[in-house]
This record gives C-alpha cells, structure tokens and sequence, in this order.
C-alpha cells in the first residue's frame, strides 16, 4: 500500500445524505473478480443523469469527494472502496460513515475524514462558489483545507497510522503467529468445525 | 465494551463475554485488539479477490475446518441444472469453485442439497452455535447472532485477513440494549418488530454498537424470528445484533448436523449457559420498543428507517423537522412516485417476493402459506417465492407448501438471493413496485428503477392476495363485511 500524507486535487460536493453502497456502486457490477476497472460503475445510477454533479467538466479529476451524513451505509461490498479509488478519489469526507465502508476505505489507502457537520456545509459553499478550486486533506495535520477555510477531521489513530505508514494488515497480523497459534491450543473441542463434513441425521429423508 | 478489560469482575454482558473469550490479543495505545473468529462463511460475490490476495503472497488459508463456501448471490433460480447464462456470472462462480479446490475449502454448489444463502446454510446445518465469533463478507451476517454468536459483515481484504489469519483486528463495540417487552398481536411477526426498531433509531442510530435484543417478546419468539430480527440490525448501522442463547436455541441446535454431541453437548451448553448479560451489567444505550402496540409495518421510503404502520399514510415531508431526514423524505417520495398523505393500504403493487437471508426459513414459508391457501393471488401481480436453501426447499415440498404456493399462481424457485439485490435474472422493471420480505428498499436494488416495500412474509402474503398493501388483518375484515 501506498504511503500517504497529503491528497491535493479537485473536490466534488455531493450533496446527498444516506449515499449507501449500492448507490456507490450496483450490485449488477459486483460479478468482477479483480479489484480494478470499477471505475465506470462508481455511481452508475445517477452517473446517467447529465447534471449530476461527477458529470460536470469543472470537477473532472476530481481526488476528494465531500459528501452528507452517513455515506458508505448499507452493503459490506468493498467494491465500492476499490470504484471510488479507481475513478481516482483518495479522500472522502463525510460527518459520518457506515462502519463497514470505513474499515474498508482503510484497508484500500482511501481516507475516510471524518467532520462536524457544519463543516461540510463551509466545504461545499467554498467548493461550489469556486468549482475545481484545489482542496488540500492533511493526513498528519487532519485537517481539510479549500481557500480560506480549514476543518479539522477525525480518523482513528490506527488507521492514519497504517495510512501514513502504508501497512500491509495481514502482515501485521501475522507478526503476532505465535500468539494466535497458542489461543487454538485452548479452543474448545466442542466449538465447531466445517471439516470433517457431518451428515444430518435426517438426511435422505428429506 | 469500552471499558471491557478494567475489571475482572464486574458484570458483562453477552457480547462483552463473547469478545472476552476471543481475545487473542488486547491491543495498547489505540491499536485494535486482535479477536479469534470461530467460524468463516465465504460466497462467490465477495471472496475472488481475497484468495488472489492469498495467492499474490503466497500463503494459505490457516483453517479450512472452521471456513465454508456456498453459492448464493448472483445464482440463478430456474433451470439450475443448466449453464448459468450470464457470463460474468458463471465467471464468478467457477472461480469460487477453483478457490474452493484449491485452498481445501468446503464448498456447497448449486444443486448440492446443502446449497443456499450463506445466512440459511450456517444455521441449519448446525455450525452456528452461541458464543461463537461470526463473519462473512455480506453485510447481513449479523443474522447469526440470533445464536448469541458475535457475528458481523467484513469486506473482501477482511475475508483475505481471516483466511490467512482466522483473526480479525478490531476495535471494541459499545453496546445498545434494545428492550422489547410485551406480547404481539396475531399478524404482528419479529419483520415488524425489526423495522419499528430501525424507524425509531434510525439508519446510522446503531453505528459503533452491537445491538442486543432483549425482553419478553423476544424471548418468545423461535429461531427463525430472531433470525430476521438480527439479520436487519446492520439496516440500523449496527455491525452486529445478538440475542442471549436460551432453551429454544438449544432445541433448534440440537442434533444438528454439526452441533456437539454426548458429552460436549453437555459442555457446550453449560458455557452457553453462562453467556447471558449479568445482572446489572450496564449498556451504553438502551431502547424500548412496546410490543403490545405493535402493528404490521411497511416502508415507504428508500432506506429501511423510512418505515410507519400498515394503517397510516405516506408522511408529509413538510413535517419532518431533521433537514436531511426531510430532504432524504422528498427524494424518496419522487423516486418511489407516491404522494405524502396517500394511505399505505392504497398502494397498489406489481410484484410480490417472498424471499432474501431475511425472511425465506421455513416458517416463514409456512406463515406466507398459511395465509395463500385456497386463495388466488391478484391478478396482474407477479409472486415469486424464493427459499433460503435447496434444504428449507426440500423440507417446504415435504410439507406440501410448494403445491400451495403454485395453485395460489405463484412461482415456486430454487435457493438463493434472488430478488432481494437481483444480481441474477430476478429483477424488477424500472417502475415497477414490489411488496417484498427482503431488508433494503434502496433505489434500484431490486432492478433498475424498481420500488421496493419492505413487509413482513404475512404482509406479503395478504398483499398478493389483494394486489395492494395489506395484511392479515385486512383479510379478516373482508370476510366479515361478507
């Protein structure tokens, strides 16, 4: 994974709240089975109106995305992290995200910032009295910054972590093998297994 | 949770208890704790590219005795001895049967009797005990803790962690207790008690929390009712919902293909008997839901918070103080072409699906027949009744259920997701409104265009009977104005 400590680039002011991730992206696209090329299905739905907002020429480019409260609500897909980065989003800013979509955007170098809800009013006035103004996301600062203006966001400490370090999860994780191994020696027998497979006792009868 | 490992003694509650015991390691310094996942469910949509991660780098999947596979979502569900014809589809599937063989992974193929939706399968083949940690790349995992299991949605480069791992980083929950106490009235079913609770929290209301459904209705209700009650939790932003295990848990387990037998039954229900929330263990939350005042419940919206009784109308969104709520009210109505003050009962239907990891187990079956039988449906709407597993079908037809869903002049399908996110060839038309027992009532979900009225599986019967909203109770009523 990428490092990253700063995004600058065109911000796109999303004026919806509840953006769930089939609004991200349909589930008629989810039958890919490789993590890029998701780029045309980022939206697919409202990306067929002329007017909304990705369509128009003064955000293309677009690196941040500014939307309402509660984004990436809904379905676990992770497509929707891998259609937002490869449309070419490094940032998204909400006042609240859905829980799985965040862990997600983590795990994929997309910076899920977090800000009072307020503040995304500031950001999309700025961005929308000045279309295709360069907005700066400061990764080691937390702060978003369009003009004049400068909010601060939030991001679990980990997280930003991993992000400016550009941390492999797994890796890390299996750093810790021994203790994992030694928590199985006491898992209890009866807990279940999928292997060997058991047979129900009505079988055949149904 | 927050505060889970000051004391070693305090009261706990259940899900406290459950991530105790899965501790592999405690984090420090705002690093995540490490949690042991007991049991991985993996399907075609959101697997294929975790095992390429695996592969990439070279490693194995660490337990394929605690991880199965079926095929689910983009399945077809007519002429499943066929070809899959949509080619991205069949695409999709191969590749979990090549990961499937080349990782050593139990698999469940369409045709094979223990296919179906991964939240069907789980539970009845036993796998799904109190207890234990859950998880599976689809959101509604959360269905499993209706076990008392801690059982929640991941995304694919969470799936690629577990299989090369079995452990999950993660951060504590805080915890929401949701009360519901009294007794439903007959009609009233646990769909409705889900979607009263998600109107009255809201759709972001359970962010951060595991929700634990507590109290007397709860308690009374059978597997299958928890089930769906926990199944939606993620509808009101919680990753997880759980119910405190009990007698009817273990009637439902026992005997169960892999459920523990002899002497570590004995075990295993003397640990489950400890997992309960302790007396005077506090919550981080809490809400009250009346039971006795219950009434079947609709949406009329496009996200499953926008939900009133079946005997109200379309609300104004004019009254909706909360400026996003009202905003979001305004688009639903245009999207889904109604008008505020439009009685729900009013509201005509295209289609009909009885389905989805929500409402497609037996009994829910049984309820939608049980109101169907003799009847025939409205004319001009579509029925499409989906079970949950090839299983839940087979067990269905031994009952007779599926003669009955036929003469009612429904279609009678075989396992999987179906219409609920139409992946497959089960789709609404753009415009078309359909009253399903599915859990999202997003735009387009069910089919471009499509609306959807989230119902319980008795609304859904009644309402193809009469070709609008209804329930049960409305059949009644016709019969004594005859």
């Amino acid at each position: 994974m990428q490092k990253i400590t700063t995004v600058t680039g065109v911000a796109v002011p999303l004026r919806r709240s509840n953006v769930d991730t089939d609004q991200i992206i349909p589930a008629v696209f989810l039958k890919r089975v490789t993590k890029t090329g998701f780029d045309d299905a980022l939206f697919h739905g409202w990306r067929q109106d002329p007017e909304f907002v990705l369509n128009r020429p003064e955000f293309q480019g677009a690196k941040v995305l500014i939307a309402g409260p509660d984004f990436g609500t809904g379905s676990s897909r992770e497509h929707a992290v891998w259609a937002l980065r490869d449309y070419g989003f490094d940032v998204v800013v909400s006042s609240r995200f859905g829980d799985i979509f965040r862990g997600n955007a983590g795990k994929q170098g997309l910076v899920a910032a977090q800000v009072a809800y307020e503040d995304i009013e500031r950001l999309w006035a700025v961005v929308e009295a000045d279309p295709g103004i360069d907005v700066t996301v400061d990764l080691v600062a937390r702060t978003v910054s369009a003009g004049a203006l400068t909010v601060a966001f939030d991001i679990d400490d980990y997280t930003r972590w991993r992000l400016l370090e550009g941390l492999d999860d797994i890796a890390l994780t299996l750093r810790d093998e021994a203790a994992i191994a030694e928590f199985e020696t006491h898992r209890a027998a009866w807990r279940p297994k999928t292997l060997p497979i058991r047979e129900p006792a009505e079988s055949g009868s149904l | 949770m927050s505060t889970a490992h000051t004391s070693a003694d305090r009261p706990r509650t259940l899900a406290e208890k459950v991530w105790r015991d899965h501790l592999v390691k405690q984090g420090e310094d705002g690093t995540p704790d490490l949690i042991y996942i007991d049991l991985h469910l993996v399907h075609e949509v959101t697997s294929p590219q975790a095992f390429d991660g695996l592969r990439m780098a070279g490693r194995p999947v660490r337990r394929p005795d605690l991880t199965i596979a079926t095929e689910d979502h983009n399945t077809p569900t007519l002429e499943i001895d066929k070809p899959i014809a949509d080619l991205t589809s069949r695409t999709q599937i191969e590749t979990l049967r090549r990961n499937a063989a080349e990782f050593g992974i139990r698999l469940h193929s369409l045709g094979d009797k223990e296919q179906g939706i991964v939240h069907v399968v789980g539970p009845q083949l036993g796998l799904t005990q109190p207890g234990i940690t859950v998880v599976c790349g689809d959101s509604h995992t959360s269905t499993h803790g209706a076990f008392g299991a801690m059982a929640f949605g991941i995304g694919t480069s969470e799936v690629e962690h577990v299989l090369a791992t079995q452990t999950l980083p993660l951060k504590p929950f805080k915890t929401m207790a949701i009360n519901v106490e009294g007794t439903l009235r007959p009609g009233v079913t646990a769909k409705d008690i889900i979607l009263a609770v998600i109107a009255k929290i809201g759709t972001g209301g359970g962010q951060g929390y595991v929700l634990e459904y507590r109290g007397s209705a709860i308690r009374a209700l059978s597997m299958d009712g928890r089930m769906t009650i926990c199944n939606m939790s993620i509808e009101a932003g919680a990753r997880a919902g759980m119910v405190a295990p009990d007698e009817t848990t273990y009637a439902y387990l026992k005997g169960r293909a892999h459920a523990p037998e002899g002497d570590d039954w004995d075990a295993a229900v003397e640990y489950w008997n400890t997992l309960a929330t302790d007396e005077g263990a506090s919550f981080d939350a809490e809400v009250s839901i009346d039971a006795d005042a219950l009434e079947p419940f609709v949406t009329w919206g496009t996200n499953p918070g926008q939900g009133v009784s079946l005997s109200e109308s379309v609300p104004d969104p004019a009254t909706i103080d909360d400026q996003h709520e009202r905003a979001a009210a305004e688009r639903a109505l245009e999207y889904m072409d109604l008008a505020a003050g439009t009685p729900l009962k009013d509201i005509k239907v295209d289609a009909v699906f009885m389905g989805s990891c929500t409402n497609s187990r037996i009994e829910d079956l049984r309820a939608f027949a049980s109101i169907i039988k003799g009847k025939q449906k409205a004319e001009g709407v579509r029925v499409m009744v989906v079970p949950g597993s090839a299983r839940v079908r087979l067990e269905a037809e031994a009952e007779g259920l599926d003669k009955v869903i036929t003469d009612f002049g429904a279609e009678w399908r075989f396992a999987g997701c179906s219409m609920c996110l139409g992946m497959n060839p089960d789709q609404l038309s753009p415009g078309e409104r359909c009253a399903s027992t599915s859990n999202r009532n997003f735009e387009g979900r069910q089919g471009k265009g499509g609306r959807t009225h989230l119902v319980s599986p008795l609304v859904a019967a009644a309402t193809a009977i009469r070709g609008t909203l209804s329930s049960p109770w409305d059949l009644q009523n016709e019969g004594e104005a005859r």
